[in-house]
C-alpha cells in the first residue's frame, strides 16, 4: 500500500501539504464508513486505498461492512440495475426482503462515528440508528434515470441524511437535504495505473498473442449490453477498411450473470475466425489490464450508460487518445476535441477513431491534455481532500469558511 | 545578478489556500428562460462557481470559454452569438458578483429580444444546466514573507490554490478593493507602481501556472 509521501512525485509537495492542514482540522473525529462488500467492486476498491491514506494523514477512519444473505444482495442487485434505468420487475416482496435484513444490520452494526458516510442503497436504511452525529449518503450510481419506484422507496431513507453525495450533476434529483458533487478517482500508484516498463507491456502482449505492428484500438469493459461491446465491433470493422489495425476487448463479467455470458457469447460469435480481434475474458491481474492500456493505439468507451467512467479516467491518466461515449461522467472528463473525442453513435465512433489513427500528432496532443485534466481533478488525492472539506462542512454552516 | 537593497514590509503577508466543495443547488435549466430565471434567483456563490470554476479545473489551455454560461448556450443551445457575447464579459472589471450576475443576466436578455426564436431552443435531458455552487475553504499554509525576495520564492512553491486565492477570491468574493499581492506590494512593501503593475493583469485570460510564471517575471524584474 502506497504511502503519502508517495504521491509527492506526482502530485507536488503543496498538495500533500494541504491535505495535512485540513487532516489537522479533522483531528479527535472518527470517520465509519460502510458499504456492502470488503473486496470486489469500485466502492471496495477506493476504500481500500483511501482509508489507510487517511490514517496516515491523522484522520481517525474507520470502515465497517453490513451482512446480508444471497436474497438481500438479489434485491439490492435488482435495485442497483433499476437506479441506473434498466427494465427489473420489482415486487412488494422485494421491498420486504430489503428491509428485513436491513432491520438485523440496525440490530447488530455497532454505529460509533461523528460522520457515518454509508456507501450506496445496500447500507441505506442505516439511517435508523442516527443520533447527535453527521450522516452522508454516497451515491456511486448513475440515477439519471431511475425507476420511480425504487427510487421514491429509497428517497424515504436519504432524506433523513445530512447530506447525498453525487459523482455527475445529472445524477442528483430534488431532495430536502444537501447534496454534494465529488467526482471518483484512481490512484496513480495502484498496479493498474502505475509505471510500466516496455518489457512488462510486451510480455502481457505476447501472453494474450497480439502484436506490436499493428495499431491497436482497445475497449476495457465488462461483457454488458451496456457497454456495447458489439457496437464497438461494428466500428472496427469500417476502421479496417481504411487502416490496418487490431481490436482489443477485454473484460469480464461473473460467470454467474447469464446476461453478461450471453453477450459474451454473441462477441465470440460475431468475430469468429478475425484473427486480428483478440476477445480476452477475466480473470485479469490488475498489472495486465494497465498494460493493455498502454499498449493501446486508441482507447475506446462507447458506453450507451456509465456512472463515472472511470475506465476512462485509467485511459486518460496514461496519455492515451480516448474515443468515448457523450454519457454518465464520461463529459466531466473529456472536452471534445481537447482532451478527447466524444461520440453518439457508432459512425461517430468510428469516424474518430480514424482521424486519431491518421493524425498521431493530434491523438498525442488530446493524450497530453487529457492527463493534466486527470492530474488536476481525478486522483485520489483531491478525492481525498473532497472527502475532507466535505467532513468538516458539517461543522460550519457558511459559504466561505475561515480554517 | 546584483541584487538590489530590499525594503522590509511594514507587515508581512501570510500566504493563504483556498479549497472548495461544489454543492449541487438541485436547479437546472433546459432553455435559455430557464436559465435566466434561475440567474436571478440562485445565490451569489452559484453565480461565482460558475464563473471561476474553470479557472482551478483547467489548467491547460482549454477550448472553454471563461464560464459555463456561455459554454453552455454556445454548446449545448447551438447560440453562439450569444455564446461569444458572454465569454467576452470582462470579469476583471466587475468588483461584485452582483454586478456581474446583472450583467450576464442583461446580456442574455438582450439577446432574447433581438432574437426571439432562441427561446424555443431545448437542451437535451442529459445535457441541462446544472447550477451549482461553491464552498470555499481558506486555510493559512505555512508561508509568510517579508520582502519581495522572500514573496517571488514562494510564489514558486506554493500550490494554485494559494495563487487564486490571493488573486480572485479577495477580490470578488471576499470584497476587498483590489488583489492581495497588490494590496501588500502597495501598503506594505510601498511599491506603489509595482502594485499597480500587478493590478492591471487581466488573471482570467491565462491559465493559474501562466499567472504564477508572470507574477514571477514582474516581481524579478523589480528585484534583480
Amino acid at each position: 500500500m502506497a504511502k503519502v509521501k508517495e504521491y509527492i512525485p506526482i502530485v507536488g509537495q503543496s498538495v500533500i501539504d494541504d491535505l495535512r492542514l485540513i487532516a489537522e482540522k479533522l483531528k479527535g473525529k472518527v470517520i465509519q464508513h460502510v458499504n456492502s462488500t470488503a473486496v470486489g467492486g469500485g466502492v471496495a476498491e477506493i476504500l481500500n486505498c483511501m482509508i489507510p491514506l487517511l490514517q496516515e494523514l491523522g484522520v481517525d477512519a474507520r470502515w465497517d461492512v453490513i451482512k446480508g444473505g444471497d436474497q438481500f444482495f438479489r434485491v439490492t442487485k435488482k435495485f442497483h440495475n433499476s437506479l441506473h434505468g434498466k427494465e427489473e420487475e420489482i415486487h412488494s416482496k422485494d421491498f420486504n426482503i430489503f428491509l428485513e435484513a436491513s432491520q438485523k444490520n440496525i440490530e447488530k452494526m455497532n454505529i460509533y462515528g461523528d460522520v457515518v458516510f454509508i456507501h450506496d442503497p445496500q447500507p441505506i436504511a442505516l439511517i435508523k440508528k442516527k443520533n447527535e452525529n453527521k450522516w452522508i449518503w454516497r451515491c456511486h450510481i448513475d440515477m439519471s434515470k431511475p425507476n420511480e419506484r425504487v427510487w421514491k422507496f429509497l428517497r424515504g431513507f436519504i432524506s433523513k441524511y445530512d447530506a447525498a453525495v453525487f459523482s455527475a450533476p445529472s445524477f442528483s434529483h430534488k431532495l430536502p437535504v444537501r447534496q454534494f458533487l465529488i467526482s471518483p478517482s484512481i490512484d496513480p500508484l495502484s498496479d493498474k495505473n502505475k509505471e510500466l516498463s516496455k518489457n512488462v507491456i510486451k510480455d502481457v502482449l505476447t501472453k494474450y498473442g497480439i502484436t506490436q505492428n499493428k495499431p491497436m484500438i482497445t475497449q476495457i469493459s465488462r461483457f454488458d449490453v451496456l457497454k456495447d461491446p458489439l457496437g464497438v465491433i461494428d466500428a472496427y470493422w469500417e476502421v479496417k477498411k481504411h487502416i490496418d489495425c487490431q481490436l482489443v476487448l477485454a473484460g469480464g463479467g461473473a460467470t454467474d450473470d447469464p446476461e453478461g455470458m450471453k453477450v459474451y457469447t454473441e462477441v465470440k460469435e460475431k468475430v469468429k475466425g478475425h484473427k486480428d480481434i483478440h476477445v480476452l475474458f477475466y480473470p485479469f491481474t490488475d498489472l495486465e489490464i494497465n498494460a493493455l492500456q498502454r499498449a493501446a493505439t486508441v482507447i475506446v468507451q462507447k458506453s450507451v450508460k456509465e456512472g463515472f467512467g472511470l475506465t476512462v479516467t485509467e485511459a486518460l491518466w496514461k496519455g492515451k487518445p480516448v474515443v468515448a461515449s457523450h454519457v454518465g461522467g464520461i463529459p466531466l472528463q473529456i472536452k471534445h476535441k481537447y482532451s478527447g473525442l466524444l461520440c453518439y453513435s457508432t459512425e461517430g465512433a468510428t469516424f474518430a477513431i480514424k482521424q486519431l489513427l491518421s493524425s498521431p500528432d493530434y491523438a498525442k496532443k488530446l493524450g497530453e491534455n487529457g492527463r493534466g485534466h486527470i492530474k488536476n481533478n481525478f486522483l485520489i488525492t483531491r478525492h481525498i481532500r473532497d472527502y475532507m472539506l466535505l467532513f468538516l462542512s458539517f461543522y460550519y454552516k457558511q459559504n466561505v469558511v475561515y480554517l | 545578478m546584483k541584487m538590489k537593497k530590499l525594503v522590509k514590509a511594514k507587515k508581512p503577508l501570510r500566504f493563504y489556500t483556498r479549497l472548495h466543495l461544489s454543492e449541487l443547488t438541485g436547479f437546472k435549466a433546459f432553455n435559455l428562460n430557464e436559465l435566466l430565471y434561475f440567474l436571478k434567483k440562485v445565490s451569489g456563490s452559484s453565480i461565482y462557481h460558475h464563473t471561476h470554476r474553470f479557472l482551478q479545473q483547467h489548467q491547460y489551455l482549454s477550448p472553454e470559454p471563461p464560464n459555463d454560461f456561455a459554454y453552455w448556450v454556445a454548446e449545448m443551445l447551438g447560440e453562439n452569438e450569444l455564446g461569444e457575447q458572454l465569454a467576452s464579459i470582462d470579469t476583471v472589471q466587475f468588483s461584485s458578483i452582483r454586478s456581474l450576475r446583472e450583467k450576464i443576466i442583461e446580456t442574455i436578455e438582450k439577446h432574447l429580444k433581438k432574437n426571439p426564436l432562441a427561446k424555443r431552443k431545448f437542451a437535451k435531458e442529459s445535457e441541462a444546466f446544472y447550477f451549482m455552487r461553491s464552498v470555499s475553504f481558506i486555510l493559512p499554509t505555512s508561508y509568510l514573507v517579508n520582502d519581495l525576495e522572500e514573496f517571488v520564492d514562494v510564489l514558486r512553491k506554493v500550490t494554485i490554490d494559494s495563487i487564486y486565492f490571493h488573486i480572485f477570491e479577495a477580490r470578488l468574493r471576499l470584497g476587498r478593493s483590489d488583489n492581495d499581492f497588490s494590496n501588500w506590494i502597495k501598503n506594505s512593501i510601498g511599491d506603489e507602481q509595482l502594485a499597480d503593475k500587478i493590478s492591471k493583469l487581466d488573471p482570467y485570460t491565462q491559465t493559474l501556472e501562466d499567472l504564477r510564471t508572470t507574477l514571477i517575471k514582474i516581481i524579478e524584474g523589480k528585484i534583480r
